[in-house]
């Protein structure tokens, strides 16, 4: 199975905006975060699929993970 | 007298003359400042039945307890007037250093009558106040009437004028100050325009006296510490500026795109917060006494200056189908020299788009004009040709709603109350569309910003699709945002700071004993009044709704796909909570329980 992971404001590390990563069978958000060197209390925002999700929620094929740290706005 | 000056300006543009009035304390405590005492400035002066752009109107300009003082972000006025656009009452507020300057000149509140019988601006050093010719300032942008005024003035003058939008009475017109800040919604604008009111320069030196500087001190020392830590405005705000919420709105899929027609945009990154900071950005830049600056500085055609927020980003972005950035910039620079609302101007634009689309608008208006979604060709020409009433800009001028109502067919106007709908599609939003359709000056976020708990997760997450509660949320945001309005601080620290920080805020500058509950019991007194007022005017609660697209049309695909808005679930619960009739109105015990 393969995800693909959005990247957004400070989480943009050398300009990586998304990237597909594959896995070998199915694994928990928490556990792509640790992947992607990403600290679960930094991610402010968590969507997989634009819908909000916890960390334990398991992904499936072709998943969109979008990560956003503390923004705002108005 | 701590906080205030005590001191109320007033000009009548008729007689041409000038009074110092001493500021009634009691009002002044009862309704703080801001948004509160110039509602009950108006209500108390002004028929609401009036005509907006008469004579017999009048124009408020009115800072808070807090404006000029050293508390975090304490720089901000508040444009008081009925509203040309949606007859409502209007409170239209903004930053930069123009409102601290005017408490500096001794003054917490100006009230202009009348109409000039030439175009004329008020000047004031301290005591000395005076009405001056500006004719030759009439038909200049805002900032060319800027750099005269500084020019002619004392050193470090602060400008506050009007575009030639405010002086062709677009209805979308902004007054702005210290060139790019604006108090942008409601079409105040076009109200000092109608008295012949060019400019206002202002130069003060004194600061006003606080109740207790070692508390004041402290407490903002505490508090700048709670906006540095927090991550909206200690990192996020400052680092990309309200444009990084283009991403985040897109990914949920409540991102308006072509009028409002779909919830994603696939140029949305393109327009984004993200890369307005890497290919545009110079600096950020702070109003009065911000920790935060927000405010970006960026490149453009003209040299460099204002950069775009999200909502015009928004507005003449996705609402448009366009992802060019740099045209984007350059609209909302041209926004700011006629001095026009972003957020209206850009959704006019996109209502024309759809108009024309659907063979409402033909092409013989266009005089040759791309008006296409997706296509930036044009946006700054319209934008001009708006500020100057030219062309279809003139029927553009009138906002959306009374330019779809030109043609049959008024529901193409994504507006409440005739004000354009800003950044956030309320059927992925829920809780944001009854604060949409309730709010008191019409289609505005910033009046109870939902987004904050519905998106942001601040100060809890909630079920953004959900509506159960909402009405509680609702009326909660709405009643602490009119408090911070009239406090004369920024509604960007109310994501670090809550109720009981405003309190401990205005009580050590002003000497007064609020709680955090009897700082959100203000907020609900200034909401019912304004509600009252737009009774009075004849707004009744019929238009406490949505465009019917939101309420019939289900958002076609995206994560939000298949949601409509329900407010019809989510009204009469809001009207129970805020003590109201079922059918919207204020009840007797509502209004003595709150003093009015």
């Amino acid at each position: 199975m393969e995800v693909e992971v959005r990247y957004f404001a400070t989480f943009r590390k050398n300009g990586v905006k998304k990237e597909v990563i594959p896995f070998e069978k199915s694994i928990s958000v928490k556990e792509l975060l640790t992947k992607v060197d990403i600290q679960e209390e930094d991610v402010a925002i968590l969507l997989v699929n634009g819908i909000k999700v916890d960390s334990e929620t398991i992904l499936k094929d072709k998943d969109v993970v979008s990560l956003f740290p503390p923004v705002g706005g108005g | 007298m701590f906080g205030y000056n005590g001191k109320v300006l007033r000009i009548n543009l008729k007689e041409m003359s000038v009074k110092t009035e001493d500021l009634n304390m009691d009002m002044a405590k009862k309704y703080i400042g801001g948004r509160g005492l110039g509602t009950k400035i108006m209500m108390d002066e002004v028929d609401p039945k009036v005509d907006a752009l008469s004579p017999e109107n009048k124009l408020l300009i009115v800072t808070g307890p807090m404006t000029g003082n050293p508390v975090a972000t304490g720089g901000r006025y508040m444009v008081v007037t009925k509203s040309p656009l949606s007859d409502t009452i209007a409170s239209s507020n903004s930053g930069g250093r123009w409102g601290a300057e005017l408490k500096f000149a001794g003054y917490d509140v100006i009230i202009f009558e009348e109409k000039a019988e030439e175009p004329v601006y008020l000047s004031i050093e301290d005591d000395k106040v005076e009405i001056l010719p500006a004719n030759d300032l009439w038909g200049t942008t805002v900032s060319v009437t800027t750099k005269k005024l500084e020019e002619k003035h004392a050193k470090n003058c602060k400008v506050l004028a009007i575009g030639p939008a405010g002086e062709n009475l677009s209805l979308i017109a902004a007054v702005m100050n210290d060139e790019d800040r604006a108090a942008g919604r409601s079409g105040v604008g076009a109200v000092m325009g109608s008295k012949n009111l060019k400019a206002i320069v202002v130069k003060g030196s004194n600061k006003p006296k606080v109740f207790d500087d070692e508390k004041v001190k402290e407490t903002n020392k505490a508090q700048l510490a709670k906006i540095k830590e927090n991550g909206v405005t200690g990192q996020g705000l400052p680092t990309y500026g309200t444009a990084v919420l283009v991403n985040i709105l897109n990914e949920l899929g409540s991102l308006p795109t072509n009028n409002f027609q779909k919830g994603q945009f696939s140029g949305a990154e393109e327009i984004s917060g993200e890369t307005l900071a890497e290919k545009y950005l110079i600096k950020n830049t702070a109003c009065y006494r911000c920790p935060i600056a927000c405010g970006r500085y960026v490149k453009m055609e003209a040299g460099e200056g204002g950069g775009p927020e999200y909502e015009t980003l928004w507005a003449f972005g996705s609402d448009c189908g366009i992802s060019d950035l740099k045209a984007i910039i350059e609209a909302n620079y041209w926004c700011n020299e006629m001095g026009l609302d972003t957020i209206s101007t850009g959704a006019t634009i996109a209502a024309a788009i759809e108009l024309k689309e659907k063979g409402y608008i033909k092409e013989d208006e266009l005089d040759g004009l791309k008006l296409e979604f997706g296509n930036a060709t044009d946006i700054m020409e319209w934008t001009k040709r708006m500020g100057y009433r030219q062309g279809l800009g003139n029927k553009m001028a009138e906002g959306s709603y009374r330019l779809a109502e030109s043609y049959g067919v008024p529901e193409f106007s994504m507006s409440v109350k005739k004000l354009e709908i800003p950044a956030y599609d309320p059927r992925g939003t829920q809780g944001q569309g009854l604060q949409y359709a309730t709010a008191n000056r019409g289609g505005c976020h910033v009046r109870g910003y939902l987004i904050s708990p519905e998106v942001l997760g601040l100060p809890e997450a909630i079920d953004r699709f959900a509506t159960e509660g909402k009405e509680v949320w609702a009326k909660i945001f709405q009643d602490l945002t009119a408090s911070i309005d009239s406090l004369g601080v920024c509604l960007f620290t109310s994501f670090a700071l809550g109720a009981p920080d405003y309190a401990d805020m205005i009580n050590m500058v002003a000497g007064t004993d609020h709680t955090g509950d009897s700082i959100l019991e203000a907020g609900d007194r200034i909401w019912n009044l304004e509600r009252m007022f737009n009774l009075k005017a004849g707004v009744d609660p019929s238009q406490d709704t949505l465009p019917k697209r939101l309420l019939e049309e289900p958002v076609p695909e995206g994560p939000a796909k298949g949601w409509k808005h329900k407010l019809d679930e989510m009204l009469p619960k809001y009207y129970e909570v805020r003590g109201w009739t079922p059918e919207g109105i204020p009840t007797e015990e509502k209004l003595k329980a709150l003093g009015l």
